[in-house]
């Protein structure tokens, strides 16, 4: 278990470093940041001066070593627009966008995981079909267009709820349900063939064959099968939390990580880019690493093979 | 005679596939005596799994199922889901062919076995585990308190069918339906699980139906065997009398492809064709189409079942003698080779 744990950690170390370099590359073959951070007309001393106070004048590898030796440290260098330590910035958004992913997440999984359970249990039926039938809709609309709808409908007809901006409750209700409603959909089609699949397993007809009644051969024979790939699915909605909330953040003026991103990558404020990228990373590689964890509790079969 | 333990009437079960129904089981009459042990025959997908399945009211909601049967005076077809649970497992147990996958990977076989007294005999705790144990002891289970532990993924399929056997006599059913219990594994585990249903069978008094599309495994472990083709039961005996003295010419057929071990050896004939599709079975005998010695009257006329010797009863037309098989007859054989 040990070394499953360590190989898995060495593992999510690679793969931020990748993403880190990854970032690194393409932001500064994208351009040089510093004719694109000043303006067109800006003279050249100004430029260079720029260059040299934010060691862009140095050889590319040596600033890439630097950044990374930085990085390890916790420093990922200073925003080039307002000179504070980058890592700030993107942490201070944090919190807003935990506040409508978050209640976005128990939207996916508490609506969409019991809705794919009925739907299975009661596979046919008009309920299954309805539900199915919202299901697909709700993850072909693009988040985008389902913002636009619920902004329609809620702020400018009903005019219940304000259109953007945060500060009260209201605001992060749309953007919560933009965020939750395509990955309900997701969660509860793919809930539903998981169940579907272990119901048409033998031992669940052996489990009824020993007399055990139907609510506990759903209950207890049947969902901790199911649960099984369901994890995988729900590890991966949390993973790509942040990643997600770009979008909808923007459409709903909601001042967040993703709009952070937006701006920055506006703005060529290369620092705070990194950064954010090394916290979505982050954030994905230990989502990715708890859902293996869960896995080996919740299948015997796998925790067995790791365990040799 | 003592009234039978299990009785079927007229048991039918229609699957509804897109729109098209098909007869997989049609108006079988069967009966199995307290303590008795039928064995069932059958290529497959002559409805032997269904029959059971049925009765016990373990097929998918998109069956339909007609006629009766009965356990002692219950009825057991169209009763509320609450009447057949206190059967399943307390009267009437049921193992089946993959021993592997009916064991539920995720729980424990100490679980699932306490969840089975617990269930039927009301034993918890130390009790449920102490009983447990001695269940896995008397199915041959060596080392059995490490084996509560296991998880079913690291038993082999034969001790984890002697697992599904424990479960199955946690129970102390009056009857145990085995659907070829045997078929997944090899031959000599075959050979210690037969045993050890025939044992079981002797110390507990249970009843036993042993389910199998091979002849021979039938032949040395029940007293009496049922074969069924086509969702029919064509022939009914005493075992003594099936093999020494068929009437049925697709039991002589079966028989006829069974190696036989003493005289010379034979070429396996198997029976040449293919069982009729459910939804498109002939309107008379239905195994008119393969048989030797059909007439006209085969192909149209359904056969009654007739009673040609002590308890045995033959579903065909052709009254065939004893001792004369419809095999060995000139023509049967090219026909064979076709
Ligand atoms: N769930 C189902 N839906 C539709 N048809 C079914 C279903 N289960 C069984 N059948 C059909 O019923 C018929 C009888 O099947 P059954 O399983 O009883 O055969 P069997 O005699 O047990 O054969 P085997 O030796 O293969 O187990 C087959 O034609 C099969 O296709
Ligand atoms: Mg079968």
């Amino acid at each position: 278990m040990l070394t499953f744990v360590i190989s898995r950690l060495l593992r999510a170390g690679l793969t931020i470093l990748f993403v880190m370099t990854f970032a690194f590359i393409v932001l500064r073959l994208s351009g040089d940041p510093a004719l694109l951070i000043m303006s067109v007309d800006a003279p050249p001393e100004a430029v260079a001066a720029f260059r040299e106070a934010w060691g862009l004048n140095r050889p590319i590898w040596e600033q890439y070593f630097s950044y990374i030796g930085h990085a390890f440290t916790g420093d990922f260098g200073k925003s080039m627009r307002d000179g504070r330590p980058a890592i700030d910035l993107v942490m201070e958004r944090v919190p807003a966008t935990l506040a409508i992913t978050m209640p976005a997440l128990a939207l996916k999984i508490g609506l969409g995981i019991p809705a794919g359970i009925y739907a299975a249990l009661h596979r046919n039926s008009m309920a299954d079909r309805l539900t199915m039938a919202a299901s697909v809709a709700g993850f072909t609309m693009p988040s985008f267009v389902l913002a636009l709808l619920l902004v329609l409908v809620f702020a400018v007809q009903l005019g219940w709820l304000p259109a953007s901006g945060s500060g009260s409750l209201d605001h992060a209700i749309l953007p919560i349900i933009t965020l939750g409603t395509g990955g309900a959909a997701i969660m509860a089609r793919f809930t539903r063939s998981a169940m579907l699949e272990v119901l048409g397993q033998p031992y669940i007809r052996a489990a009824s064959a020993k007399g055990v009644n139907w609510h506990r051969v759903v209950s207890r024979h049947a969902l901790p099968n199911a649960a099984i790939p369901t994890v995988t699915i729900v590890g991966f909605m949390v993973g790509s939390l942040v990643a997600g909330a770009v979008v909808v953040e923007s459409v709903f003026a909601w001042p967040g990580i993703g709009r952070l991103l937006v701006s920055a990558v506006a703005n060529r404020d290369l620092a705070v880019v990194q950064a954010i990228l090394m916290v979505i990373a982050t954030w994905m590689v230990a989502a990715n690493f708890t859902v293996d964890l869960a896995y080996g509790w919740l299948d015997p079969r796998v925790r067995n093979a790791t365990a040799h | 005679m003592s009234a039978p333990l299990v009785a079927l009437r007229g048991l039918t079960v229609d699957f509804e596939n897109g729109g098209r129904m098909s007869r997989a089981v049609d108006g079988v009459d069967l009966e199995i005596a307290p303590g008795e042990a039928l064995g069932i025959v059958g290529e497959s997908g002559s409805g032997k799994s269904v029959t059971w399945l049925a009765a016990l009211g373990l097929l998918p909601a998109k069956a339909r199922v007609a006629g009766s049967v009965r356990l002692e005076k219950q009825e057991l077809i169209g009763v509320p889901a609450r009447v057949l649970e206190d059967v399943r497992g307390k009267r009437i147990a049921m193992i089946f062919q993959d021993p592997s996958s009916c064991l539920n990977p995720v729980h424990r076989i100490g679980w699932q076995l306490v969840e089975a007294l617990r269930l039927h005999r009301g034993l918890h705790g130390k009790a449920a585990e102490a009983e447990a144990l001695r269940l896995l002891d008397q199915v041959g289970i060596a080392d059995a308190r490490r084996r509560l532990q296991d998880y079913p993924h690291l038993l082999s399929g034969g001790l984890n069918q002697r697992v599904m056997i424990a479960m199955a006599l946690a129970g102390q059913p009056d009857l145990l339906v085995a659907d070829e219990p045997t078929t997944a594994l090899d031959a000599t585990i075959q050979a210690q699980i037969l045993a050890l249903l025939g044992s079981t069978r002797r110390d507990t008094g249970m009843a036993l139906i042993l389910i199998s599309h091979d002849l021979g495994v039938v032949a040395e472990n029940v007293d009496r065997v049922a074969v069924m083709y086509a969702g029919r039961l064509v022939e009914e005996a005493p075992g003594t009398d099936l093999f020494g003295a068929a009437r049925h010419p697709y039991t002589q057929g079966l028989l006829a492809a069974l190696p036989s071990l003493i005289g010379p050896r034979r070429r396996l004939a198997a029976i040449p064709g293919t069982v009729p599709d459910p939804w498109n079975v002939p309107a008379g005998c239905r195994f008119a189409p393969r048989c030797p010695v059909a007439e006209m009257r085969c192909t149209n006329v359904p056969p009654p079942a007739r009673s040609v010797g002590f308890r045995h009863v033959a579903t065909c037309h052709r009254q065939v003698e004893a001792g004369y098989s419809v095999w060995s007859l000139p023509q049967a054989l090219p026909q064979a080779a076709e």
